[in-house]
Formats: structure tokens, C-alpha cells, sequence
């Protein structure tokens, strides 16, 4: 027994940056708008006693409970895939605000030669710096294309930052907020990369330096530097997320609302058009059916890709015969870095999630790649996030991991230990891809997405080289112990890595190699909009939120432009 | 003792329980019993901030293991991973037996956010657990296998063996060496380092890091509100430690 609902101008599945940005833009112009939300309502008065690293660091608590669905996994085609039965390499989101509720709040535009780079890269280097196993394309859009909405997502945000990085594209305005505070852990990391000529500045941030009103007249309080950013809420509302911005300016509109426990099973096609989508309320186990003029995915990368492979919508990728585009261009991150150890205690515990330096000398094309076996790199920071207790036993090379030398080390060099980090770039590849898994599937009933994912030779170069170079600014930093990131093998889905998925559903300028044009439109239904990192053709050198929210901006202002006029936007 | 009739006092306990007291070796079960002694001075984590003596009946017990013998062998284990030292408690002093009992009663014990629908396979190390055990059943297997152990190495029980003797089995579990079944000994140490990691250093509200003594041996000051008016400070910062209990209102 399914019952149908009235029909909406919009319907977004998931509501966090992206159902937010796309909720409060349609509704600001006059679109009623439903949020489909498949976890709970929540917001800054939910976070009092947030400060707790065991349940919500360790147990997961803001997270997807995997009971009711994960993804199956295999490094390769001849692996079989088995189900990714508890959380570790990446941290799915579930809630009002998603993953962005826990997120660090690292805020970045991709460099101009992210959106260009296999014109770039063929140009400079020539068409074979690659094997043609790497699916490098353009995005179909520009930087100078997306600035306004680069520019657009920061000030609503209200991001702390400064204009001092050499490397990265032009900006029409500086920061909405004065970059955070300069500790003496980052002025450790400004001198040695000054020093060894590089250009250090301040990391862009979402945690703010100073309070803020944004445009939207939404205000954002002073950040804490209490330590407790990445896999918490903030319970000052200082961590820009969606639930304290764009979704209560949707809210102010009239025209919007959020239903929550209500989780998408299918988008219903007919022809060339979706006419809504089903999905199941999770309190009462009934269906329902919620017609909408227009329908847009938001939810996570992952889940964007199943819900368009379990509804039929587009041309699965084909690995052997490299055709069709849904699950295409799956991408990660390469880490590579290096950890110091140190005499003197410093202030570790203190910290945000995006208090940092960084560094682009290292990044896209900013550095010369001819006689180099990869292309593109990594910005490297020192970040200064608030180290916790139960996560954190730093130990030296040789140092037995339990027992009474365990003890006395990992508590010695727990005040006493910095690390770099680099965020690399990840070239995609035909054999990483996302497809339905036969066999397993979601407490539903609906098959589980399968990952099919391992690091190829470009990783590999790219990690060796930054993680060289991550090394000597260490050392340079003064650690009397410098202890290099290991080289990698093979991609292991139990630890955890980082949370930046990319690809599978991927934009571009020719139907052919895309899932959807560069509005962000599906190529086979013109009211059917696909929002998130699944659109990014590879995965750049930076934290992917503010790439997706310029891109959510822009295809905001397509879909509202859409309902106008109908028809395709390209 | 004048707070015995209050209270149960170790004594009472042996008695009660039946446990021979001639099979204590170290400080093991006194630490074990730390929280049966219900007195007044057993000022546990939910201390109020600001000297304020915040009383609470400390009425710890087992909600998961079933007999005094699986605990013990579970509590002299974890004190082998982190032993007391002349930094402070180890992990019987803070509590972590009881944390980890308390934890395998609930969500942790029966993997209640994890995806454990079959069909089980073996799997390559990339995948992950892929084993239809909860932790809890690993857990009860685990403590059995090392109480095997210790009978076959050295002919004792578990909780008699010195030291390196513990260390010995342990060791083996760590390296695979111990046939376990749907698991790995391996994957079990694991787990159980984790969760030695676990109770020591969470709030104690969870019924570790007793007195947050792990925290003070790490300089960890626990949950501070801001650190806005000393982020840029040079020096190296101490404070009143502060457990999540100082929030109860």
C-alpha cells in the first residue's frame, strides 16, 4: 500500500549541504520545497555535552548506523565483494546537516587546473603523461565560470581565511572573516616552509575567527579552539554547517519544510522526465510516493550513484569496453605525510578542526611535473584540530604498541608529536568504479552499492614524492625524530583514511563521458538534478565541501531558472 | 573499617563469591574489586569541578560477564597491556575491566550499528571483520582461549601466571598464534588493546579513567569549554580537569 502525496516544485533526497543550499535557493524564489531527511532532526542545542571523543569519535555517534546499510567492497574485479561491516576508512553521515555536521570546516576553491586539467595536462606534458588508463577529463566548466559561486558559498559561511596563497585562482573579494588564530604549532610549520621557499598561509576555515551575520541574515557565533570539531557538532553554532545557515533560511521562507526518518528507495522515471520519488518513512515501515516537478539527489556520493543504478537512470560503466558513465570515475584521496616528534610539550589538545597553515607550493601544476612519474600533488598542512586522548598514542619507530614501554611512550610524546598532512589529488582510473552489488543488500530490501577501489601508480608516485617532502619540512621544523608516512600498498577499507569521496556520478560537457551536464542535470531527465562530490571528474589536492557548494549555488540557480522555462539548461 | 556495614568490604566479597583467595596473585582482584566497595570515601569520576565533592555511590558491577573467573582473566589481561607504573594506574586502577564488561552489554557487545547480514566470507584483510561472531561471543571465546592457554603453557590458570607468563600468551594471541574460531587471535588482540585504549582515556562516565587518572598521566584536560584565551600561548597549559559529569545540572 504506497500513498501518494501532493506534488512539490522540488523534492531534495538528503538534506545537508547540498538539500540545504538547493532547499534555500529554490525556496528564497518562490519554489515550495520538501526536504526528504532519512535520520533525525538536530541542531546546536543537541551538542551541550558534545565534548565526548568515546561516543561520538569512537562509537560513530552522529553517523550512518550500518546496521540498516553500507557498501560492499573489493580492491579488484577478481576479489569478491564483501559487505564494509563496520566504519573505518570513511565516515558516512546521517542526519539533518549530513556528514557536514562533523566535518573540520576546511573550506577550498580547486584550483583553476582542476577544472581544465586534461586540456592542461596534454598541453604541457603531452597526451601520454598517463596511460589511457586514466580517465582524466574536464569538467566542463571553469574556474572563472564557478568564482561568483565560490564567492557565494564563502560568504554565506562567513569563512576565515587570507588572500596570501600565490597558487590558487583569483578572487573577486576577500575572505567574509579574518583568517584564526596563529599558534606557535603553526608558526613552527610558517618558518621551516618559509625557510625551505615555500608559502605558507592561513588555512581557509568554517570554523569562524570573529562572529558573523551572513547575507542570509543567519549568525555565526566565535570559534572556542575547544577542540572537539571533526566527528562532533559544535555547540557554540561557530562551525558553519547547514543546519545553522541555509536550512533555517529556507525554513524562514514558508515555502520549505524537512520530513525526516524518510528514506529514498527509488526515483520514479517516465520518458525522458522523473516524476518524484518513493521512499520508505523508517518509523512505520510505510511507503509513500512524493511527486515533484523537479527532483534533485543531495544525498551522499555513495547513495546519489545507488539511487540513480537502482532506479534505472543512465548507462552503468562498463570497465571492459570503458562505455556508459553512472559509477565512472570513482576517486579518494592520496595522504601522504610525515610525523615529528618533539622535546618540549605543546598545547595538542587545544585546537579547531580547521585551524591550520597550509602550503600549495606542492599542488595541481603549480610545480613542474616533466621529469615527474605523476601529475598533479597535494596541499600540505599543519593542522592543528585538538588531539584526543583515546585516539592518539603516538609512538616512535621500534616501540612495542602495549605494555609497560607502550604506556610511558605514548603518553611522553602524546603533548610532543606534530604531524603534516597532505590532501593528494586522486586520478581516476577504469578499474575504480561504482556498481550494484549482486548479493548483499540494504535493510530495504535495495541492493547495496559495491566499491570497487584500489591505489594505482600515479597514487603511488604522487604519495613517495610529497611524503619525501612532507619529511624534510618536518625535520626542518626541528623534530628530533622524523618518522615518513608508509609507503602505499594496497587501499584498505579498516582504517580510517578521509572522508572525501568523489565521482561515480560526474558532470561534463559531453553527454558520452558524463552522468550529468555541467548544471548538474541529468542528461536523461532535464527535471532530475544530481548534487555532490560524485560530480567531481577526479578528486584535486583539497577538501572537496567548498567545490560542492559553488556547485550546489550554480545548479540552484539552473533549477529555478528550469522551472521556469523547462528544457535543457545547456 | 568502619564503613563496612555500608558497604562490602573485600573480605565480604571473597566470601560471597566464593573466590579462593589463595588464587590472587598481584594486585589483580583488589584492583577488580575496586568498584564493590560501596563506601563513602570512593569518590569516583562525577567529582563537581571547583572542589566540590560531588558524592556518588560507586555501585559498579558485572552486566556482562557472568562468573568472577572470566573477569579476572579479562582484568589482569588489560593490566598487562597497560600496567600501573610509576606514572599512575594501570588499566585495573581506572576501571577498564569494568568499562569493557559494561560495554559488551550493550550496542558494542551485539555490533548493533554494524551491518551483520550474511552470507560470511573469509575475505582478504582490505575488507575488514567479516565474521557473524559479535563482539561479545569474541570476547567470551577470547577469555576462554587464554584461560586454555595459560592451563596448557604452564599448567595454571590464567590469573596465577606471573607476569611474563601473561605476556607470553598474550604475545601469541597478538601474532595468530592461537587457533580461535570465526576469528583470528589476532583480530581479537586487537580489539581488546582498543578497548583497554578506550576505557582508560573516555570520560569516566563510562566507568573508566576512574578519578580521570588517565588523563592527568597524559595531560589531557578533558572537556574544557574554550581555550580562545590561550590558544596562542607559548607555554604549555594545565588546568582543572573537568570530566563530561561536571555538565549534569
Amino acid at each position: 500500500m504506497v500513498t501518494t502525496l501532493e506534488k512539490v516544485d522540488v523534492v531534495t533526497v538528503g538534506v545537508g549541504w547540498g538539500g540545504g543550499i538547493i532547499g534555500a535557493e529554490c525556496a528564497k524564489a518562490g519554489l515550495k520545497v520538501i526536504g526528504l531527511e532519512r535520520g533525525k532532526s538536530r541542531g546546536t542545542a543537541d551538542f551541550s555535552l558534545i565534548h565526548d571523543e568515546f561516543r561520538y569519535a569512537m562509537r560513530y555517534d552522529l553517523m550512518q548506523n550500518l546496521a540498516k546499510e553500507t557498501i560492499t567492497f573489493r580492491n579488484d574485479r577478481k576479489m569478491r565483494a564483501l559487505p564494509m561491516r563496520q566504519m573505518g576508512s570513511f565516515l558516512l553521515g546521517e542526519g539533518l546537516g549530513g556528514s557536514g555536521t562533523h566535518w573540520n570546516g576546511h573550506t577550498w576553491r580547486f584550483l583553476p587546473y582542476d577544472f581544465e586539467i586534461k586540456t592542461l595536462t596534454d598541453e604541457k606534458y603531452g597526451k601520454d603523461k598517463l596511460s589511457s588508463d586514466y580517465l582524466l577529463q574536464d569538467w566542463g566548466v571553469t574556474y572563472d565560470e564557478l568564482e561568483p559561486y565560490f564567492d557565494k558559498f564563502e560568504k554565506m559561511a562567513g569563512i576565515s581565511g587570507e588572500d596570501k596563497n600565490p597558487f590558487w585562482g583569483k578572487r573577486t573579494s576577500d575572505f567574509p572573516t579574518p583568517p584564526m588564530k596563529k599558534t606557535p604549532i603553526l608558526k613552527k610549520f610558517e618558518t621551516a616552509t618559509s625557510k625551505l621557499g615555500y608559502t605558507p598561509f592561513m588555512l581557509p576555515s568554517a570554523n569562524l575567527s570573529e562572529a558573523y551575520t551572513n547575507p542570509d541574515g543567519e549568525s555565526l557565533a566565535q570559534c572556542q579552539y575547544c577542540g572537539f570539531c571533526e566527528r562532533f557538532g559544535c555547540e557554540y553554532g561557530a562551525k558553519t554547517t547547514a543546519e545553522v545557515t541555509v536550512i533555517p533560511t529556507a525554513q524562514k521562507t514558508g515555502n520549505y519544510d524537512v520530513r525526516f526518518h524518510a528514506n529514498v528507495v527509488e526515483v520514479m522515471k517516465t520518458g525522458n522526465k522523473v516524476t518524484g520519488v518513493k521512499y520508505i518513512d523508517t518509523q512505520t515501515g510505510e511507503e509513500f510516493i512524493q511527486p515533484a516537478e523537479v527532483v534533485v539527489l543531495t544525498s551522499y556520493v555513495m547513495n546519489n550513484a545507488k539511487l540513480l543504478m537502482v532506479s534505472g537512470i543512465g548507462e552503468m560503466y562498463d570497465p571492459d569496453t570503458g562505455r556508459g558513465t553512472l559509477g565512472k570515475n570513482y576517486g579518494y584521496q592520496i595522504l601522504p605525510g610525515a610525523t615529528g616528534f618533539f622535546d618540549e610539550q605543546m598545547n595538542v589538545f587545544m585546537g579547531a578542526g580547521s585551524l591550520g597553515m597550509t602550503i600549495d607550493d606542492l599542488n595541481g601544476d603549480n610545480f613542474d611535473h616533466t621529469d615527474l612519474d605523476f601529475i598533479h600533488g597535494a596541499s600540505m598542512s599543519i593542522t592543528q584540530t585538538g588531539v584526543r586522548p583515546i585516539a592518539s598514542n603516538p609512538l616512535p619507530p621500534d616501540t612495542p604498541v602495549w605494555g609497560s614501554e607502550f604506556k610511558k611512550q605514548s603518553i611522553y610524546n602524546y603533548t610532543r608529536t606534530l604531524s603534516i598532512g597532505g590532501q593528494g589529488a586522486s586520478i581516476p582510473h577504469k578499474e575504480n568504479f561504482l556498481s550494484l552489488d549482486p548479493n548483499y543488500k540494504d535493510a530495504y530490501g535495495v541492493p547495496l552499492l559495491q566499491l570497487t577501489y584500489n591505489f594505482t601508480e600515479q597514487d603511488r608516485n604522487l604519495h613517495k614524492y610529497l611524503t619525501e617532502k612532507s619529511a624534510a619540512i618536518m625535520k626542518e621544523m626541528g623534530a628530533k625524530t622524523v618518522m615518513p608516512g608508509n609507503p602505499l600498498t594496497n587501499y584498505d577499507i579498516v582504517p580510517y583514511q578521509t572522508t572525501h569521496n568523489t565521482g561515480g556520478t560526474i558532470m561534463g560537457a559531453d553527454r558520452d563521458t558524463s552522468v550529468v551536464n555541467t548544471q548538474l542535470q541529468h542528461w536523461d531527465a532535464e527535471n532530475l538534478f544530481v548534487v555532490g562530490a560524485g560530480n567531481f571528474a577526479h578528486n584535486g589536492g583539497y577538501n572537496p565541501t567548498g567545490t560542492v557548494g559553488a556547485l550546489a549555488y550554480r545548479a540552484a540557480e539552473g533549477i529555478v531558472k528550469y522551472s521556469k522555462n523547462g528544457g535543457s539548461l545547456v | 573499617m568502619a564503613d563496612d556495614k555500608k558497604g562490602l568490604s573485600r573480605r565480604d566479597f571473597l566470601k560471597t563469591t566464593g573466590v579462593a583467595t589463595g588464587a590472587l596473585v598481584g594486585g589483580g582482584l583488589i584492583g577488580g574489586l575496586v568498584g564493590y566497595n560501596v563506601k563513602k570515601e570512593g569518590k569516583v569520576a562525577g567529582t563537581k569541578g571547583g572542589g566540590e565533592t560531588h558524592e556518588v555511590a560507586n555501585n559498579r558491577g558485572l552486566m556482562f560477564f557472568q562468573t568472577m573467573a572470566e573477569f579476572n582473566v579479562l582484568s589482569q589481561a588489560v593490566e598487562r597491556i597497560f600496567p600501573e607504573d610509576d606514572l599512575g594506574p594501570g588499566a585495573i586502577g581506572l576501571g577498564v575491566p569494568y568499562f569493557i564488561d559494561n560495554q559488551l552489554a550493550g550496542n558494542y557487545g551485539s555490533n548493533v550499528k554494524e551491518y551483520m547480514q550474511g552470507p560470511f566470507f573469509a575475505g582478504e584483510s582490505t575488507q575488514g571483520y567479516q565474521s557473524s561472531l559479535t563482539r561479545a561471543e569474541m570476547f567470551r571465546q577470547g577469555i576462554l582461549k587464554m584461560e586454555e592457554e595459560a592451563k596448557k603453557r604452564f599448567d595454571k590458570k590464567f590469573v596465577q601466571l606471573e607476569g611474563s607468563q601473561m605476556d607470553e600468551i598474550i604475545t601469541a594471541f597478538q601474532k595468530n598464534e592461537v587457533e580461535m574460531r570465526g576469528v583470528s587471535s589476532e583480530y581479537f588482540f586487537k580489539v581488546l588493546r582498543q578497548a583497554t585504549l578506550e576505557g582508560a582515556y573516555a570520560d569516566p562516565i563510562y566507568n573508566g579513567n576512574i578519578n580521570m587518572e588517565a588523563w592527568r598521566m597524559k595531560d589531557f584536560p578533558g572537556n574544557q569549554m574554550t581555550y580562545l584565551a590561550d590558544i596562542e600561548s607559548e607555554k604549555f597549559m594545565k588546568y582543572d580537569l573537568k570530566s563530561l559529569s561536571n555538565m549534569e545540572h
